[in-house]
């Protein structure tokens, strides 16, 4: 299949659609609201939520005996709330540290969910098959309604981020400093972990409980790399989301048996890893070669410095000097020799070397400028 | 100074899971002064701070601003937390750091405009840091980022600023352009409470002086109380200091 024909399919088939803007809406609302998770070093809270909500499905299923994807992720909604909750009193009333918290509450929900999955499984009726989905997520099960729910819940949110933009964004920066000023951080918090909790719980369906933290946590740590501007990273993370979204149903839809969750998640992926290595201010490559210029452009003032100092107790300047005594006195690579001439600093006559006129002045702006910085 | 209360403290205590960080702190910090908290690592100079701001509870006593409440006094109140209390990582440029001086006047929702930015450029300025307000805050060298903080408070046009070491880390250079500007605000009547970790300059900079370690061991204009005797109570070793008359 083609990309033109793909891209026809997905505005023609109804199931491709739905998937296509399901996913794309998720991996929006998830990249917007891991921006904040990652600013606040929360960025484990997601992975814990989602595993905690692995207990709520089971028992929504338990008491309702239906499988319909709202009742069983009010259940998740639920019981990721309680993780959260739980969390946040074990920081705050114990000594543990907020990784322990995270991870007791991860594990512990995650096993009883499991427990209860296999518990579900070993019952006698027709009914129990398909709610381990839940783990790695079927995107081929959202329907027309999950869509609209996603999208309801992403207006809402955006909404709130919009009207409490300020707010967020102090809270995220100094807490205790917001609190100063009056405002209630509590309330602040809850608002911003409850609805990471919710978005959490949207995409279970999709993507699963193991795999959620990912669509949280990827599109905002690929954001950070490209600005310095809250705005517009959360802007990118969205965008990062939405499109790991669009670009994961495409390679799975067109590639048979593969399941859109961890395709979608693998994608994000590749946006972090490009965006750590590519990224102008903060990518590894540019570092790197801006390390490499500034090393480069080191050697080249060294070894200028030096013939300067030697051509300086001449009257003339062009006088010529043996390349050996640069060598004697201080190292220096032919490279470097070769690039000074290339850029007519200086002139080379068999085994002489002298300065030229432009390597004399750019010599003593050299000094100048090393003297005044030493002031 | 006048003879108004500014900060009135009564039975203040305050613990850390069993162990008491402050005990019994009795404490009157009267308008107008430029007052330094010192005590050694641990005395709970910070918490002092923290606790009069509402940011920790208090187990016991109670904390009146002006002889009332802080919640009702907050906007009489500026903080310089510690420079270190905050993720300088975080993406956001010097002015929109200071701009959040005046979030707490603008109350909830209602956005900083034209007013608030000219404000935290007045604040910028003052601080000798208005050629870096469009500088991501990373890029900010240590006393630099202790300038911004500072700037922030002074846009919240406060009558008291408490200042959590904002000495700690900065040059000679911003160290005095930071006493400069705080003996500006004593001069214009207002109250600033500093912890400060530096003995030798105490009598240079300030006028009052509270000594703390857990308990409060005393307080009080500095020509009449920074004497030997005090630091030794406070440090618990024989402790020397010239001061200069």
């Amino acid at each position: 299949m083609d990309v033109s024909e793909y891209i026809k399919l997905v505005f023609t088939d109804y199931t491709l659609r739905t998937i296509t803007l399901g996913t794309a809406i998720l991996g929006a609302v998830t990249g917007m609201l891991g921006s904040f998770a990652v600013l606040r070093k929360q960025s484990l809270l997601g992975d814990a939520i989602s595993h905690a909500a692995l207990p709520g499905i089971a028992l929504a299923f338990l008491l309702t005996g239906t499988k319909d994807s709202h009742v069983l992720l009010l259940g998740a909604l639920i019981s990721g709330l309680i993780g959260t909750f739980w969390i946040r009193s074990i920081i705050k009333k114990t000594h543990l540290k907020s990784d322990t918290a995270l991870g007791l509450i991860l594990s512990l929900f995650f096993g009883f969910g499991m427990l209860l999955l296999t518990f579900i499984q070993k019952q006698p009726n027709a009914n129990q098959a398909g709610l381990d989905k839940y783990l790695f997520g079927q995107a081929a099960t959202l329907v027309e309604s999950d869509v609209w729910m996603m999208a309801i819940v992403t207006g809402i949110c955006l909404f709130v981020l919009l009207l409490f933009w300020k707010e967020f964004k102090i809270l995220l920066f100094d807490a205790d400093y917001t609190k100063t000023l009056g405002f209630n951080t509590k309330f602040i918090d809850v608002l911003i972990t409850s609805f990471i909790v919710l978005a959490i719980v949207l995409g279970l369906q999709t993507v699963g409980v193991v795999l959620m933290s990912a669509m949280l946590l990827a599109p905002a740590a690929a954001a950070r790399q490209w600005t310095n501007s809250l705005g517009i990273m959360i802007v990118l993370s969205a965008t990062f989301g939405a499109f790991s979204g669009v670009f994961g149903t495409a390679i799975s839809a067109s590639q048979n048996n593969l399941s859109t969750g961890p395709v979608i998640v693998i994608i994000a992926g590749v946006f972090v890893l490009f965006s750590f290595i590519f990224s102008p201010s903060r990518g590894l490559l540019f570092k790197q070669i801006r390390f490499i210029k500034n090393r480069r452009d080191l050697q080249q003032h060294k070894t200028l410095a030096f013939m300067f100092r030697i051509a300086e107790t001449h009257d003339n300047i062009s006088h010529p000097h043996a390349i050996k005594i640069l060598n004697n006195f201080q190292g220096f690579t032919k490279s470097t020799l070769q690039q000074l001439v290339r850029k007519n600093y200086v002139k080379i006559d068999g085994n002489m070397w002298h300065l030229t006129e432009e390597g004399f002045k750019t010599a003593t702006n050299l000094y100048n400028q090393q003297e005044k910085t030493n002031d | 100074m006048s003879n108004k209360i500014a900060v009135q403290i009564d039975d203040l205590t305050v613990a850390y899971n069993y162990k008491p960080v402050l005990w019994d702190i009795d404490l009157e910090i009267p308008e107008g002064v430029l007052m330094a908290i010192v005590g050694p690592n641990g005395a709970g100079k910070s918490t002092l701070i923290k606790s009069i701001l509402g940011i920790l509870k208090p187990i016991a006593g109670s904390v009146r601003i002006y002889g009332k409440p802080y919640k009702k006094q907050q906007a009489l109140v500026a903080y310089v937390p510690q420079k270190g209390s905050v993720d300088w990582d975080f993406p956001t440029t010097a002015l929109d750091v200071v701009m959040m001086g005046t979030y707490g006047s603008l109350g909830w929702i209602k956005r900083p405009g034209q007013k608030e930015k000219k404000a935290a450029l007045e604040a910028l300025e003052k601080v000798g840091m208005l050629p870096f307000k469009n500088r991501q805050i990373s890029q900010l060298s240590g006393g630099q980022q202790q300038r911004i903080f500072l700037a922030r408070a002074l846009v919240q046009n406060a009558s008291i600023y408490f200042m959590d070491e904002p000495f700690q880390g900065v040059d000679a250079t911003t160290e005095i352009a930071i006493i400069n500007i705080l003996k500006e605000l004593r001069k214009a009547g207002k109250t600033v409470i500093v912890v400060h970790h530096d003995l030798q300059t105490v009598p240079e900079y300030f006028d009052w002086v509270t000594f703390l370690n857990v308990k409060k061991i005393a307080t009080g204009p500095v020509k009449d109380i920074f004497n030997d005797d005090n630091l030794t109570k406070t440090y618990g070793i024989n402790y020397k200091v010239s001061i200069q008359e």
